[in-house]
């Protein structure tokens, strides 16, 4: 175990906020007081977390529809968020964007993002920017199981790798594009992983529902992408705990199905459990954590609610640089 | 005569297609939904409630349920029709064809030309378009424009349940390539239906409302907004022809020509922004071809040359609406 009591707090930290980031919007969505499709991170806070950690702001990720996770974890703002969500003029991109298209290039992230697959050839870009650049960057792609089956993401993974390209393809298998099954989509009947292996790339599997197996993945990874190597990818089987988008009836689950993976594969439990059978932090500090995290977002939600609408003179700014 | 929602004359105009000819396949993502889970296949039917019963009727040779790829899923359709089927395939949005261009523009639309007029492909491409629902940048755009540019493919605009249905059977029965665009807004309109196996031929526009001072023209989600503005003007007196063109290519220039002799006096209606559009082309018709006639410089109400905003305050300001519509009415019947 290589990491320090303050990286496991932190990263701790991370994904209760990106949980109760989620938790909450899925009651405020309820109540209409949010428009827009809203495709929620709940269940995936280990894969997102566990990957930026590893990360600096010159490191630079691409991520997807369901994008608060990556976002949050990559160091956005948790307030610019909450009121980019709900449709103000303060918020991260100025209400312009919205759930979907959540961005920001300072922290190295690069964009939510609305179209399946659209991801990864911008990060093969972005990945080989860094290659010019020399400094041992990477760029990072998330892709669902869904996104695995997009043309777009069979050719960046094919150029990453005759580019030699430090672009890292990071697959979140939670089993489900929209309301059709991995199983039916995913025609090798295998993961995932050995599709991006047969593209020529070394690839990593993992528990992604395991902060630690996510960690200590990525830690290897990294050092064999930043070393020169070119592209890898790693998949990371995971569950998604809410619908699709918000409103999803989710009819396509089986019997008990929402309770079974809440119960067994929660990541936050499953990093409780083990930080407390290796004695490696104290309950107290966690629940502490919680009740911070949960004022935060409390925080987080006044301030959006009560923040500055758009108007329509700001439909036509930032369009262009000049014009 | 029986009352049906839009979405409701979309699928069973299918549905009764698939029925009466075993050439008709449906294709796309989810239009099964539940394939591959424990719920099971036709776990939803479609996002949009279109394809709903398809799968357990026709089964999965002709209810194809698609992975996320729309380049794949457009040319197979172009396949499947080049050899001799009647494929209907559904992109979810239609900003989604960004994915799927080139099989629409170099493929689909061209095949019967290069060919030197010796190949059908029959293919019925629908995609859901539109704003109002805050879904931002790539999933509210109108992509009526581009694609009637682009010779080769017919381009189909509905703006009632009753249109849908005859316009759904003419492009499925069809022999050229349709694009068939449904406004996601109208989905939950109801409207009355006729009975009977009717088709309506495309290139011939709807009068939806008749009056002799202005000529309001629009397509599928504006054709209302253009009645609303027709009706707040008739309190004053002022009747307007709005002009319904169901198709934006074909067009019917005569419907327009026509009006526009009466009246001398033309509003064009139009979500898309403005850069070369639909209203750009039917002014510019106008200009050309009822110039004499014209009382008035023609008026255009699009959308901003910008994405689709997302928050509700932008996306409002965007959009088109009743009143825009009825002001630039009223500059125009204004005008000296
Ligand atoms: C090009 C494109 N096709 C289809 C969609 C509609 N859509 C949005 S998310 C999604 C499923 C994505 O599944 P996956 O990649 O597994 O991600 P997950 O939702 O599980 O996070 C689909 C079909 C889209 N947004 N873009
Ligand atoms: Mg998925």
């Amino acid at each position: 175990m290589q990491l320090s009591r303050e990286q496991m707090l932190q990263a701790y930290r991370r994904m209760k906020i990106i949980r109760e980031f989620e938790e909450r919007l899925h009651i405020d969505i309820a109540t209409g007081a949010i428009a827009g499709f809203t495709h929620l991170y709940c269940g995936q806070e280990a894969v997102a977390v566990g990957v930026c950690e590893h990360l600096d702001t010159d490191d630079k990720i691409v991520s997807t529809h369901r994008g608060h996770g990556h976002c949050l974890a990559k160091g956005c703002d948790v307030e610019g968020m909450m009121k980019e969500i709900w449709g103000s003029r303060e918020g991260l991109c100025k209400g312009k964007g919205g759930s979907m298209h959540i961005a920001d290039v300072d922290q190295g992230m690069l964009g939510a993002n609305g179209i399946v697959g659209a991801g990864a050839p911008i990060a093969v870009g972005a990945a080989l920017a860094a290659k010019l650049d020399g400094k041992g960057k990477v760029a990072i792609t998330f892709s669902g199981d869904g996104a695995c089956n997009q043309g777009t993401t069979f050719e960046a993974m094919n150029l990453a790798v005759v580019t030699k390209a430090p672009c890292i393809f990071v697959f979140e298998n939670n089993h489900y594009s929209e309301h059709t099954g991995f199983s039916y989509a995913v025609g090798t009947q295998r993961d995932i992983a050995s599709r991006a292996e047969a593209f020529g790339m070394r690839v990593w599997r993992a528990d992604g529902t395991d902060f630690f197996a996510v960690y200590e993945t990525m830690r290897e990874l990294l050092d064999y992408v930043r070393a020169g190597n070119g592209p890898a990818a790693v998949e990371f089987d995971t569950e998604r705990f809410f619908g699709h988008f918000e409103g999803d009836p989710q009819r396509y689950r089986g019997q008990g199905e929402l309770e079974k993976i809440r119960a067994e594969r929660d990541c936050l439990q499953k990093f409780r459990a083990k930080v407390a059978s290796a004695k490696l932090l104290d309950e107290k500090e966690l629940d502490e954590i919680d009740r911070e995290v949960l004022d935060q977002i409390e925080a987080a939600v006044v301030a959006a609610r009560n923040a500055e609408r758009p108007t329509a003179d700001d439909v036509l700014a930032d369009v262009y640089v000049t014009y | 005569m029986a009352k049906m929602m839009y979405r409701d004359a979309v699928r069973s105009t299918i549905f009764e297609e698939m029925e009466r000819d075993d050439r008709v396949v449906v294709l796309g993502e989810d239009i099964v939904g539940g394939m591959g889970t424990a719920g099971g296949p036709e776990a939803i039917g479609g996002i949009w409630s279109t394809s709903t019963g398809f799968y357990d009727r026709f089964g999965p040779d002709r209810v194809i349920d698609t992975p996320i790829s729309e380049s794949a899923i457009v040319g197979a359709a172009g396949g499947l029709a080049l050899a001799g089927k009647r494929p209907v395939a559904e992109l979810m949005f239609a900003d989604f064809i960004g994915v799927s261009l080139d099989q629409i523009w170099n493929q689909i639309a061209k095949f019967r030309y290069m060919f030197g007029g010796k190949t059908l492909c029959p293919a019925v491409i629908r995609m859901p378009y539109g704003g109002g629902f805050n879904a931002a940048a790539q999933h509210s755009q109108s992509v009526h424009h581009f694609l009637t540019a682009m010779p080769g493919l017919k381009v189909v605009m509905p703006s009632t349940p009753e249109d849908v249905r005859g316009l759904l059977r003419e492009a499925i029965r069809g022999d050229d390539p349709v694009m068939f665009l449904e406004h996601k807004a109208l989905y939950g309109v109801s409207g009355e239906v006729p009975d009977g196996d009717y088709t309506i031929p495309f290139g011939h526009a709807r009068l939806s409302r008749a009056g002799e001072d202005l000529t309001l023209v629009a397509t599928g989600l504006m054709v209302s907004r253009c009645e609303a503005a027709a009706d707040a003007l008739a309190k004053d007196g002022i009747g307007c022809d709005v002009i319904d063109l169901r198709t934006t290519s074909p067009l019917d220039e005569e419907a327009i020509l026509d009006s526009v002799e009466v009246t001398g006096r033309l509003v064009v209606v139009d979500e898309a922004p403005q850069r070369c559009s639909l209203a750009t082309d039917i002014s510019a018709l106008v200009a050309q071809k009822a110039f004499a006639s014209l009382k008035a410089p023609i008026e255009m109400v699009n959308a901003p040359h910008t994405p689709v905003p997302f928050a509700k305050e932008l996306e409002l300001a965007y959009l088109p609406s009743a009143e825009k519509v009825e002001a630039a009415a009223r500059r125009v019947l204004g005008w000296r």
